[in-house]
This record gives structure tokens, sequence and C-alpha cells, in this order.
């Protein structure tokens, strides 16, 4: 039969490419309103965030807090007393035992080992370890972009050399970089040409823990934009005669964002996670000022006779983090088009 | 001459549960298969081909899955109602009796196993021979189907072979039992034209030689032309047009394989100036029009339409030949002829 | 192979050479102060400042420095200033133990992971997956420290079902130097379990719908062979990798935090002790030590995933 192959001219393609044009015509949404939507629904995740929200609340509301229980987070009470049901007791046992939670305003989670008010400082310290976590959290997220989007894009040299400072960073283990760093640096502070940074600014670790966990996200941002990179809308734009940094504006980076969405909340619980395990060891944020890591630190020194001093705090700090992650995965679920049956990770 | 069946499928209709309703994949298809037949399912993406054989592997079995009809694979040993068996019998089945070869042999090997070995594993799963046996086999089977060097060549990765060798060692692969059945599910889709060809070999010598019953999906009629005896043509789940090859391709019966054909373009005519192309697209599997199917996009809708037409045989009671369109063969022979660049399917109300 | 091999090598000396130069400057250059100072811990003595700054040579130019420094750490020319003791003398003492707490926590949480991942996985979207998932991110969230220290506290103390810390040689008792291991171990898995579990969930998910596992079933092989030789052996392969690098993680930082907790005096409990003291030379021969061991087992690592994946090779 003297026919030609019928293969180009069949209409494989255009009908499927006509249902998928049918059905988003029928939805009518982009890629962002489906996951809003569908994070919407996802009511574990969304109750998880409020009280994220309610955590961080609270810890801003510090000072209020202060002045309903009478006392600062750096107030020593040694000698102090405390009125509980009606007859007075010691805030500090003789045997240098501090008093457990009262549940009423003064020590309403009791008090530490110097008859400091936990509550108080549990709130101040929340201020601390959420301000680094989130601190660095961005500045990882900033420097992560800028690192791999130049790497997967520019490739050749730069990606070189940018891996190669990837992978040295990557060579230390991030709670031994972070103590190196936070030993070294508390201790003299930091000169970065005329600015300099005292041993005690929280401005260090944040910069430790931004620094620490590059890697960890930069390195899929490249893989992300060297895929990318292969698509047809990159070669269009560079038909279109488009600069490589119009380019990765307009092109890569909003492609990027629901990859750095599902990253954010994550990096904010492992900045958290890393600046209390760095107050723990005594490289973060150094006593007496409050921060939950170095609370549990001393916290567990004494966990045998006064134990709420250390679970206390933890507890907080696991509730944040958990919220971060129930939440994080919940927006991940949102972003993940095959999300129907699978939790994905 | 009656050949032996080896495949008889009635009524076969496959649903699945989706979060956006019920999609209704396969809709009552019926066909049939003998020995050294090859029957070609002919339809585009959507049209419930591959569901409807790959069911009959039981490979579309899941939770939201809906299965109705039957499909008897015929055998000396006792028939079996492949869509109702229990996994332990289709599993004695799968690879032994009914082989099948998938679309993309790039993704359909196991990348991190070697060839070889995945050639060896079918055999051993189905026969009780020794490991050094099943490899001798399996490099007879590469050897048979064209694969150069066939006894260093086994001990490769599968990406160390082009799309056409791997496509052929899958070919190897589902005929290292013997297969009474092959089904091929647009094997050259994915390849080259040049390596088509000669894919397309190996799949006649399998008809010819082994006296296989083959079943070929595709969407190609080229490919259909060169090998097929018999035709089944699917549109949105059901099976609209059926007969022998010549049957189909010089007096079709249906609208929609008015289209299928007139979109290829023959060396014989004056070249059109603009292909021919079917207005519209076939419906949402979700929610289908009442009746026929193909109305939305058929200039020659009229008032039986809206009512079910059944797969019959009009042309002639005794043949083959069934296809699904109320109207009677005359009409349909006149509104099928025109004129080389018109296929009695210009867009309902447009001006030629 | 080889050549892959060979790159990697030539590869990690040149890490290890970047890491000595950035240990070098995080410890003498990058701070504000007196290096000589920092170096000799808490309240040390005008003759002690300027003994250091002649042994290290703080007066000279930077790169003198640099190669005094390293000749001193390759040489194990190293003393603590607060306790006086031979550092290299002390991270060996301390190897045996790390390796205990490191080595069985890897392999408690690899086979965790691997049967509550599969396990999540074949149950996928219902009442025991979400519960786990659940668990799982109760795990990533617990800090290990907290964690180890109320299991120590309630367990050990209180209970006394388990030793109060501390650690037994192996070559001395077997029995009991598993049974004061039993809670590091499990504190330190709980996280990985958590993040492992979940990754291998979905490598098996994303593996069950590949093509090649329909193959394997048209091929009319069994289930568990499906399973097994082709859902798990390439679900796997990111997990082994993974677990690989977290390995080396773990004998680096985390297993400070479960020494301290559970006072097994590894190198872990020595850096920490050392940072409290602001005793830089330990500090400084752990960090270029682990770093090494990070470096190899990356190495190590790349390589297990290029025999894993055949396909990796071809780069």
């Amino acid at each position: 039969m003297a026919t030609r192959d019928a293969s180009d001219f069949d209409f494989e393609g255009a009908a499927a490419f006509e249902e998928q044009a049918q059905r988003e015509r029928v939805a009518g949404l982009g890629p962002w309103r489906v996951a809003l939507r569908r994070l919407r629904r996802n009511r574990v995740a969304l109750a998880f965030l409020v009280i994220f929200i309610l955590l961080v609340a609270a810890a801003l509301a510090a000072p209020i807090w202060e002045n309903v229980a009478g006392r600062g987070p750096l107030a020593n009470n040694l000698s102090g007393k405390v009125t509980l049901d009606g007859e007075e007791a010691n805030v500090v046992s003789l045997d240098g035992i501090p008093i457990g939670p009262t549940w009423q305003s003064e020590y309403l989670m009791g008090a530490d080992s110097n008859g400091r008010d936990i509550m108080v400082r549990l709130l101040y310290g929340g201020r601390s370890s959420l301000l680094i976590g989130l601190s660095a959290a961005l500045l990882t997220t900033l420097l992560s972009i800028a690192l791999g989007t130049l790497a997967g894009f520019f490739r050749g040299v730069v990606d070189a050399m940018i891996r190669f400072t990837l992978d040295v960073i990557w060579a230390f283990p991030v709670i031994l970089l972070g103590v190196a760093l936070g030993t070294a640096l508390s201790l003299g502070g930091l000169q970065v040409g005329p600015v300099e940074i005292s041993g005690d600014s929280k401005l260090i670790p944040i910069l430790i823990i931004g620094f620490v966990y590059i890697p960890y996200m930069a390195r899929p941002i490249r893989g992300q934009v060297l895929s990318m990179r292969e698509k047809e809308f990159v070669e269009a734009a560079r038909a279109q005669g488009m600069g490589p940094l119009r380019t990765i504006v307009s092109e890569i980076l909003p492609n990027l964002s629901s990859t750095i969405v599902v990253f954010f909340p994550i990096m904010v619980a492992n900045a958290i996670l890393l600046e209390a395990a760095l107050s723990f060891l005594g490289a973060g944020v150094r006593p007496p000022e409050p921060s939950w890591g170095n609370m549990i630190d001393s916290g567990v020194d004494r966990i045998v006779t006064a134990p709420h001093q250390a679970i206390v705090p933890g507890v907080m700090l696991v509730l944040t983090v958990l919220s971060l992650n129930v939440f994080g995965d919940g927006v991940r679920d949102a972003f993940d088009p095959r999300a129907k049956v699978r939790v994905d990770h | 001459m009656t050949r032996e069946r080896l495949l008889d499928v009635d009524e076969l209709d496959v649903s699945f549960v989706t979060e956006g309703g019920l999609v209704h994949a396969v809709d009552r298809v019926s066909f049939h298969l003998a020995r050294g037949e090859v029957l070609a399912i002919v339809g585009e993406s959507g049209s419930g081909k591959s569901v409807s054989v790959m069911t009959l592997l039981g490979l579309t079995r899941a939770p939201n899955a809906r299965f109705g009809g039957r499909a008897f694979l015929r055998r000396p040993g006792g028939d079996v109602d492949l869509v109702g068996a229990k996994d332990s019998v289709l599993r004695r089945i799968r690879g032994n009796e009914i082989a099948m070869i998938f679309q993309d042999p790039m993704t359909s090997l196991n990348p991190v196993h070697r060839v070889g070995d995945q050639i060896v594993e079918q055999i051993l799963a189905h026969e009780d021979v020794l490991e050094a046996e099943a490899r001798e086999r399996a490099i007879g089977l590469l050897d048979r189907v064209g694969v150069p060097r066939a006894r260093d060549r086994i001990g490769s990765y599968p990406h160390e072979f082009s799309g056409g060798m791997r496509q052929r060692v899958m070919i190897a692969m589902a005929l290292s039992c013997d297969p009474d059945v092959l089904i091929a599910d647009e094997p050259t889709t994915a390849l080259d034209v040049t390596i088509q060809a000669q894919i397309l070999e190996r799949v006649r010598e399998l008809k010819e030689g082994r006296n296989a019953g083959v079943i070929l999906v595709t969407h190609d009629l080229g490919v259909v032309a060169e090998l097929a005896d018999r035709i089944a043509v699917m549109y949105s789940g059901r099976i609209v047009e059926t007969g022998t090859l010549d049957q189909v391709f010089y007096d079709p019966q249906h609208p929609y394989t008015w289209g299928l054909l007139g979109s290829i373009t023959r060396l014989d005519l004056p070249r059109p100036e603009r292909l021919p192309a079917i207005s519209g697209a076939p419906p949402s599997l979700a929610s289908r029009p009442q009746g026929c199917h193909f109305r939305p996009r058929c200039p020659h809708e009229f008032e039986k339409c809206p009512e079910d037409p059944p797969l019959e045989a009009r042309v002639d009671a005794r043949s083959e030949h069934c296809d699904r369109c109320w109207l009677s063969p005359d009409e349909k022979r006149r509104k099928r002829q025109v004129t080389p660049n018109q296929i009695g399917l210009e867009a309902k109300g447009a001006v030629a | 192979m080889a050549r892959f091999i060979v790159r990697r090598l030539i590869q990690m000396v040149l890490v290890m050479f970047s890491v000595s130069v950035l240990t070098f400057l995080i410890f003498n250059v990058i701070p504000n102060g007196d290096p000589a100072v920092r170096m000799a811990g808490k309240q040390p003595t005008e003759t002690q400042i300027q003994a250091i700054r002649e042994e290290w040579g703080f007066d000279e130019p930077l790169h003198v420095q640099y190669l005094t420094t390293m000749e001193k750490v390759f040489t194990g020319d190293l003393v603590s200033y607060t306790t006086q003791l031979d550092v290299v003398d002390q991270i060996v003492q301390g190897i045996p133990r790390t390796l205990s707490l490191a080595v069985g926590a890897a392999i408690l949480w690899m086979l965790f992971a691997v049967a509550l991942g599969l396990y999540s996985a074949m149950k996928a979207g219902r009442f025991a997956d979400r519960f786990l998932t659940v668990l799982a991110l109760i795990g990533i969230s617990m800090p290990v420290f907290w964690l180890g220290a109320l299991m120590n506290y309630y367990l050990g103390f209180k209970a006394g079902i388990f030793p109060n810390g501390g650690y037994v040689e192996l070559t001395e008792d077997p029995i009991d130097w598993a049974y004061h291991l039993v809670m590091p171990w499990v504190a330190l898995s709980v996280l990985f379990i958590g993040i492992y579990s979940r990754v291998l969930r979905s490598n098996v998910l994303d593996t069950m719908n590949e093509d090649y596992v329909r193959t394997a079933r048209a091929k009319g092989l069994s289930e568990r062979r499906i399973l097994v030789r082709h859902v798990l052996r390439n679900s796997l392969i990111p997990i082994v990798t993974l677990w690989g690098l977290d390995f080396g993680l773990v004998v680096g930082g985390g297993a400070i935090l479960t020494e301290t907790v559970f006072d097994l005096e590894g190198v872990g409990q020595f850096a920490a002790d050392a940072i409290g003291q602001l005793d830089v030379p330990p500090v400084l021969a752990i960090t270029m030590f682990v770093a090494f061991f990070v470096v190899l087992l990356n190495a190590i690592v790349d390589i297990l995933y290029a025999v894993l994946d055949p396909r990796v090779r071809l780069q």
C-alpha cells in the first residue's frame, strides 16, 4: 500500500494537549493556587502552623509576662520566698533544690537553681532561639539560592569552584563546625573590615548556623537549576536575546520558588535545633542570657534533683520544632504533583 | 481456515475511582485472537487500548480499579478467565503463556541489573532448569533477535545499549518462555523510523515462525498496514470498528476510522494543501456524551445517534466487519466519497 | 572504574587541604584578639602565653604559622593546656568508644528505618502509615541531647533498667558493653530512623511506579522477588549513600552530644570538654581528625554509589 507513515500526522500530540488544556481551563488555576488549595484542606498542617504562630507570639510577649511574673530573666532570687496554697515556701530550698512548677503567675514553670523564673526565661530564651533560627534560615536560603543558581546556570569553572566550596563546608560535620566557629568567635568577636561584632552578639550564631547549612540547600537548588537549564523555556529566552541575569531572574527563580517554599520551614526547624545544640555545648548563646539550649544544659546537670529544669525547655523546643516540621511536611505535600495518597519526604 | 482460538475477550469493562470522579477507561470491549494472526488495536491516547491489554495480564489491578466482563485464555489444560483469576494463577501465565513488551525500552528494563540476568530471571521463574542452561538460552535469544555479539553483551547493562537494541532485548525476554500470546504495546513509538522497521521484522517472524498470536497496540497506521491481519479501532473506551485489514482499510464504516485513514498522506494522490484533521478533542474520560461517543465531532450526526449504537456487522451480517455507526452502509459510502483533499469529515458548519 | 577512584582520591586530598586551611583560619586568624591568649585557655599566666607564642610561631608570617600548626597536628605534638595531657593519646583512647556508639547506632537505625519505611510504603495512605509518619516527625523534632538526658534519668537513674551512663570496654565484658550502650544507641538512632524511614518510604513508592517494576510483574516473577530484587534494590541506592554520609556526621557531631549526656568519654566528649575549657589544641586536632574521617567516608560513599548504580560509572 502506497501510504506514508502516518505517525507524524496522527493526533496523539494534539489530542493529549487539547485534553490537558481543557482540564486546565476547567480548573483555571496555576500550580500555586492548586498547592494553596491543597494546603488549606490539610487541617493537621494548619493546626500546627497555628501552634507555631502562638509560640512566636508568646515569645514576643515575653516582656508582658515579665510584668505578670514580677521579675526579669536574669534576676537571681536565691533567698526569696513564694506563696503556695497560702503557705510560704523557699524559692530555692536550703539544699539548693529549686521549686517546681507552681502553676501560678509567679514561677509558673518553677525556678532554676539561681532562683530565676523559668517561664520568664523560657519566653526570653524563645526570643533568642526563634530569632537566631529564623535569621539563620533566611541567610542560608539567600546564600543557597545565589550559589546554587550560579553553579547550576553557568556550570564549568564557576560550578566546579562552588561545588568544591560546598564540599569543604560539608566536610565539617555541622555541629563541629558550629562549635569550632562558635568557640573561636565568641571569645574575641569577629572583625569584618571596619565592623566589629562582639563575641556576645547574636549575630555570631546566626552567621555560623546560616553558613553551616548552605550545602544542605544549595545542592538541591543547583540540581534543579541544572535540569531547568536544559528545558525549552530557557532556550527560548536565550533565543530572544535575554542576557543571563535577566534569564535567571525572570525564568529560573520563579520556578525555584516552590522548592524554596518547601525547604524553608525545615531549614528553620534545623536551625533552631542546631542553635539549641550549640548553646547546650556552650558555643551558642552564653549564660546568663537564656536560650532553650543552655537552659537544657544547666537543667541536665541538675536533672536528678529537679528535673523540671531540663524537661520544661525541652518540651518547648520539641513543640516548636515539631510544629515547624509538621507544617513543612504539609507544605511539601501541597506542592507534590503526585500527592494523592502519599506523604513525601 | 479456522485457526485455533487463543483469547476470547467478552465485554471487558474497566473503571477507576479517582479524585476527579469515576473514570470509565474500557467500555464493554470484546475481541478475540487466534493462533498465527496479528490483531492490531488502534486508537489515540486515552482511547483505552493500553488499559484493555494490560488488564489481560492483571497489570491494572489496584485498590481503586473496578472490573467487569471476562477474558478467556483458551488452553488445553483448561480455560482461565484472566479478569477474575487469582494472582497466583496469573503469575504463572505472565511471561509464560502471555508475554508483553512495552513502549519505552529505556525505562522498562531495570537499570541496575545486567541484561542477561533479567532474561534468566524470567526463565527460572517459570521453568525448572539450571541457571547455566538458562544463560545459554538467553544468549541464543539475544542472537535470534539480532543483538550482535550476544555472548559478550549478555553481561551488559541496559544503558549500554541503544534504544533499538534495548527493545530487541525486551523482545528476547518476552519470547524466552515461548508464549502463545505476545502483546506489544506501542513497541516502536519511542524509536526511530529506521529502527522501527527492524523491530517489526522481529514481530513478523514471531507470527510466522512460532505460530503465536500477537496483539499489536498502536496509533500508527503505517505499522498496522505492515503487519496486521485484523484491526480493532478504539475510541473513547469502546471498539468502534473491527474487521480484517482489507475490510477496514478499503471499506471503513465508522466516521472516526475515516478520520484516521484520511489523515494519512498518500503517495499516489496529489498533495493536500493542508492535512485534514478531525476537529475537536476526544471526550474526557470521566464524562461522555449520551449514545455514540463520537457525536460532538461527527458532521454526519442525526436523530438516531443519542441512542447507544451496538457493535454490529452492518455491511454483511455474516462477515466479521462490525462497526458502531447507525448510518446504513450505503449512506456511509456516499458520505465517505470525497475528493482527495477532503475526508468526509469537514468541521461541522465550516466552509470547505 | 579505576579512573573514577583515582579522581575521587585526588579530590579528597584537595578537600582535606582546604579543610586544614579553613581550620587554621578559624582558630588563628578570623577571631579577634591574641591567639596565644586564646590558646592558653582560662586564666593563663604571662609566661604560659609567651611560651605558646613561641611554640606556635605567632610572631611569624601567616603561612609559616600555618605550616607550624599543621606540623604540630600531624606529628601529634599537641598538648592540652588545661589537662597537660597529650592530645593524640586522648583521641586514640576515645576512638573505640566513639566508634562503638556510632557503628551500633548506625546499624540499629538502618534496620529500623528500612523495616518501618517499607511497611509504611506498603500501607501507604492507611492508618498505620499516617501513624508511623507522625512518629517519624516527632523523632526528627527531638533534640538528641534532651532525649538522651531524659532517658538516662528516667530509665537509668530512676527505674534502674539501664546503667546510669558510663562505658565498659568491649574486651572486658561484651554483654555489659552492649548493656551500657543500649540507651545511647537508641537516643542517637531516633532522629535518623525518623528521617530515613520517610526517605525510604518515598523512594519505595516512587520505585513501585517505575516501568521496570511493571515489566517484572509482566514477566511473572513472584511478588517477593519483585519487592526485593527490583523495588528494594533500587530504592536502597540513595539510602545507602546517605547512610554513609550521615555516619560520618554522627562520628563527627552527633556523637558529641550523646557522649556528653551519657558520659562515654569518647572523642566527642573530649571535644566538648575542651570547648568548655576554651582549650584550643584538642579542638583543633579533633576538628581535623573528624573532617578527615568525613571526607574519607564521602569518597567511599561515592565509590559505593558507582558500584551499586552502574549508570553512574559513565561520569
